[in-house]
C-alpha cells in the first residue's frame, strides 16, 4: 500500500499496465511531452516511447475512431480526452462506431476513454461538464466513475481489461484533492456499487466527487452513502439493497438533472422498491443550465454539501 | 468549380495488367459478375417484399470494390462501403450468406442484426461499415497505426464516397495518417452523386488534390477499369509497405442507380447515364477475358447457376429468433480481433504456400 492522490493512482494503474501488458497504449492531445494537461501521463513519454504514448492532432473523433481500429486488430488504447466536454467531438465514433460494434458484427472494441469531468474550479461551460449520462444511453458501452484513488487505480485497469468499450469519468476536482491507501500492483476492481459509509434511517446514493460531497453532508447523520462506481452495469441490487435498509433515499448527481445517472436511479427505485419506500425519491442534480464561469453563479448550481444536507433533513423529516 | 465527371477524364495507368496473370483477369470478371448478379436478384426480392427495409446496390461500380480488395493480402484489413459488394466476395464471404443478410435472416453475415450491405465478416479480416459516413476512414487509420506501432507488414484499406469527403472525419483521418505515415490506403469512390447532390454541390475542388495537402500522393483513375484500380492500389500497398505512408486513389465512376431502390434518380440527367453506361465495368472486362479465349459466357451462367443455388439457401435460412434480440450488446468472453480474410490474386501465392 502507499498513500496516492486519485490523479497519482490513476497514473499508477494506466503504467502498470501498459508495464504488464504490451498491447496497452495511450493516445490523447499533449499525452506525450508534455504529460498531459493534468500530468496523469507524466513520465510515461519517457518510460514507453513515443509509439506507445502518443501525441495526437487535435481531433477527438479521430482519437476515438483510430483507437477503435487499433482495437480490432489487438491493442488496448486508452484515449485521453483533454476535457471531459471535448468527447462531444468523438461522439459519433464512441456511440456509433465502438458502441454498437459488437452487437452488429460480434468484434469486440476493447477501448477505454479516459474523460477528466465535473466541475467546481471555475472551468466555465466546457470544461466542467459530466457526460456520462449521453454515454449510459447508447448501447454497447460501458460507464464508471471512481470516488476514491484505490478505486481510481483498480476501476481503470479492470477497465483496459474490460473487452468492451469503456468511459472513464475521473473527476478532475478529485485530482489533487483527495488522498488514500492504493494497493501496490495490479489489480481489478469489480464492476459493482461500494457501501462508502454504514448507515440505516437513509441512504444517500451518489458516484464521482459527489460521493465525498454525501459524504460530508450527512456528517453526524445516521446515512448510508452508496458510491455506484459503474453507472453501466448499474449495480441494480446494491441500491435496491439500500432502498430496503433505508426506506429513504436522496439520489444525487453533479451532472445536470434531466436524464441523468441519478434520473435512471430513481425510476429504478420506482420500478422496483417501491413498496420499500417510506418517503418520495429526493433528488438533488444540477439544474439544466450550462455551468457558469464566475465562482459564485458555479456554488449557485453544482450541488453542495449544504444542500445535500438540507435534502437529507427534510426526506428524515418527512 | 469541379463539375460533375465525364467518363472521358478517366485514367489508366500504364501496364495496367502487368501484375496480372489471365487467371487473375478472369477472376476479377468472375467477382464482377457475381455482386452484379446477387444485387440484380436481390433487387427481385426487394420487389417481391422479401428485403426489409430498403436496398442499395453498386451496379456500374463493380470494377472498383472488385479491384481494390484484389490487390489486398489475407493479412491486410479492410472496411468495406455499402456500394462494394465485391469485397466481401474477394474476401471469401459466401453468397447465400449475402443474401441471406439482404433478407435480415438468422444465417445472414449479421444475423439479422444489421441490414443491407452494412457487414462485414470479422473472421476474413473485414469491419462492418456504419450509415454515418466516412467513419470508416479512421478506423482504418487505426488498423494502420497498429500495424506500423507492431511492426507488421500489414495494410488496411478503406473506400469511401464523394459526399464524405464533406465531413471532417474524412480531414482527420487523412490528416492523421499523414502525420504519422501510416499504411493505410483510403479509396474515394467518386459515383458523382451523394443521394442526390453532385459533387459540384459537394466540394470546390476535387478531393483527389487535397492529399497533397496532407502529404501523399493522390492518383485518380478510371474506376469503371477493374484491372487499372488492382495496378493503383498494388502501388499504394507497396508504398505503404516500404513505410512511405497512405495514398488517396479517387476511383471515378457512376452510381447508375439510385441511391436505393426507392429512388427514381429525376436529378440525374439522361445523357449522363448513357455516356457512362457505354463504359460499363462488367463488360468491358468481359471484352477482355473474351479476348483471352476464356469462354465468357459458359463463366456468366456458372455465377448464375451459383447465385440461384445461393438464392434457395438463404431463403430457406430461417428468420432469427426475437428473444435474441436483445443478446450480445457486450462482449462477455475475451475480445477476438479480426481474423485473415482470402487474397486470391496470384501474386499472394508465394506468400501463402510459405
Amino acid at each position: 500500500m502507499s498513500e496516492m492522490t486519485y490523479l497519482q493512482a490513476i497514473s499508477d494503474g494506466l503504467r502498470e499496465e501498459m508495464r504488464g501488458d504490451e498491447r496497452v497504449l495511450c493516445l490523447g492531445e499533449d499525452v506525450a511531452a508534455f504529460g498531459g494537461a493534468f500530468k496523469v501521463t507524466d513520465g510515461f513519454l519517457e518510460e514507453f516511447g513515443a509509439d506507445r504514448v502518443m501525441d495526437t492532432p487535435l481531433a477527438e473523433s479521430a482519437i476515438v475512431g483510430t483507437a477503435v481500429g487499433a482495437s480490432v486488430v489487438g491493442m488496448r488504447p486508452v484515449c485521453e480526452m483533454q476535457f471531459a466536454d471535448f468527447v462531444a467531438c468523438g461522439f459519433d465514433q464512441l456511440v456509433n462506431v465502438a458502441g454498437k460494434m459488437h452487437y452488429r458484427q460480434g468484434l469486440a472494441v476493447p477501448i477505454t476513454v479516459r474523460l477528466p469531468s465535473g466541475g467546481g474550479f471555475s472551468g466555465g461551460p466546457f470544461h466542467s461538464q459530466n457526460p456520462e449520462a449521453w454515454f449510459m444511453h447508447a448501447p454497447g458501452l460501458k460507464v464508471v466513475a471512481p470516488a476514491t484513488p484505490e478505486d481510481a487505480k483498480g476501476m481503470l485497469i479492470a477497465a483496459i481489461r474490460d473487452p468492451n468499450p469503456v468511459v472513464f469519468c475521473e473527476h478532475k476536482h478529485l485530482y489533487r484533492r483527495v488522498k488514500g491507501e492504493v494497493p501496490d500492483g495490479r489489480y481489478a476492481t469489480p464492476a459493482t456499487a461500494r457501501v462508502a459509509r454504514e448507515g440505516s434511517s437513509l441512504a444517500v446514493i451518489a458516484y464521482g466527487a459527489m460521493v465525498h460531497t454525501a459524504l460530508e453532508a450527512t456528517e453526524g447523520m445516521d446515512a448510508l452513502v452508496l458510491d455506484l462506481r459503474t453507472l453501466v452495469p448499474l449495480d441494480e441490487e446494491a441500491i435496491l439493497d439500500a432502498v430496503r435498509r433505508c426506506s429513504k433515499v436522496v439520489v444525487l448527481d453533479e451532472a445536470n438533472a434531466t436524464c441523468a445517472a441519478g434520473a435512471q436511479v430513481a425510476a429504478l427505485i420506482a420500478e422496483k422498491a417501491f413498496e420499500d419506500l417510506d418517503g418520495p425519491v429526493t433528488r438533488v442534480a444540477t439544474p439544466d443550465v450550462p455551468i457558469p464561469f464566475a465562482p459564485p453563479l458555479e456554488q449557485a448550481v453544482l450541488p453542495s454539501a449544504e444542500r445535500v444536507r438540507e435534502a437529507c433533513r427534510e426526506l428524515l423529516d418527512y | 468549380m469541379a463539375a460533375t465527371t465525364r467518363p472521358a477524364r478517366a485514367a489508366r495507368p500504364a501496364d495496367a495488367s502487368g501484375h496480372l496473370t489471365d487467371a487473375d483477369r478472369t477472376r476479377l470478371l468472375e467477382f464482377m459478375l457475381l455482386m452484379r448478379g446477387i444485387e440484380e436478384r436481390a433487387m427481385g426480392l426487394y420487389r417481391q417484399g422479401k428485403v426489409p427495409g430498403s436496398f442499395y446496390d453498386g451496379y456500374g461500380q463493380e470494377a472498383v470494390s472488385a479491384g481494390a480488395a484484389y490487390a489486398m493480402a489475407a493479412r491486410d484489413r479492410l472496411c468495406i462501403l455499402h456500394r462494394d459488394l465485391a469485397a466481401h466476395l474477394v474476401r471469401g464471404v459466401e453468397s447465400a450468406r449475402i443474401l441471406g443478410q439482404y433478407m435480415g435472416r438468422d444465417g445472414g453475415v449479421s444475423g439479422g442484426r444489421d441490414g443491407n450491405v452494412h457487414f462485414g465478416d470479422r473472421h476474413r479480416g473485414c469491419v462492418s461499415m456504419v450509415s454515418m459516413l466516412p467513419d470508416m476512414m479512421l478506423v482504418a487509420t487505426g488498423m494502420a497505426m497498429a500495424f506500423k506501432l507492431r511492426g507488421e507488414d500489414r495494410v488496411a484499406l478503406t473506400w469511401f464516397g464523394d459526399g464524405s469527403t464533406s465531413r471532417g472525419d474524412c480531414h482527420e483521418a487523412m490528416n492523421w495518417a499523414g502525420v504519422q505515415r501510416l499504411p493505410v490506403i483510403f479509396v474515394l469512390e467518386n459515383n458523382q452523386y451523394a443521394y442526390s447532390t453532385p459533387t459540384e454541390a459537394q466540394f470546390a475542388v476535387p478531393p483527389v488534390r487535397r492529399a497533397e495537402a496532407y502529404g501523399f500522393p493522390g492518383v485518380s483513375v478510371d474506376g469503371n477499369d477493374a484491372e487499372a484500380v488492382f495496378e493503383v492500389t498494388r502501388q499504394a500497398r507497396e508504398r505503404a509497405l516500404a513505410g512511405e505512408g497512405p495514398t488517396l486513389i479517387e476511383c471515378v465512376t457512376m452510381r447508375m442507380h439510385g441511391h436505393a431502390a426507392h429512388d427514381d434518380m429525376r436529378y440525374v440527367p439522361p445523357d449522363l447515364l448513357a455516356e457512362w453506361e457505354r463504359r460499363d465495368p462488367v463488360a468491358l472486362q468481359k471484352d477482355r477475358v473474351r479476348a483471352l479465349g476464356v469462354d465468357v459466357e459458359a463463366l456468366a451462367a456458372g455465377v448464375a447457376e451459383r447465385i440461384e443455388a445461393a438464392t434457395r439457401e438463404a431463403l430457406a435460412m430461417p428468420m432469427p429468433d426475437p428473444s435474441g434480440a436483445t443478446a450480445g450488446v457486450f462482449c462477455e468472453g475475451e475480445a477476438e480481433p479480426l481474423g485473415d480474410g482470402e487474397a486470391p490474386w496470384s501474386g499472394f501465392a508465394p506468400e501463402a504456400a510459405r
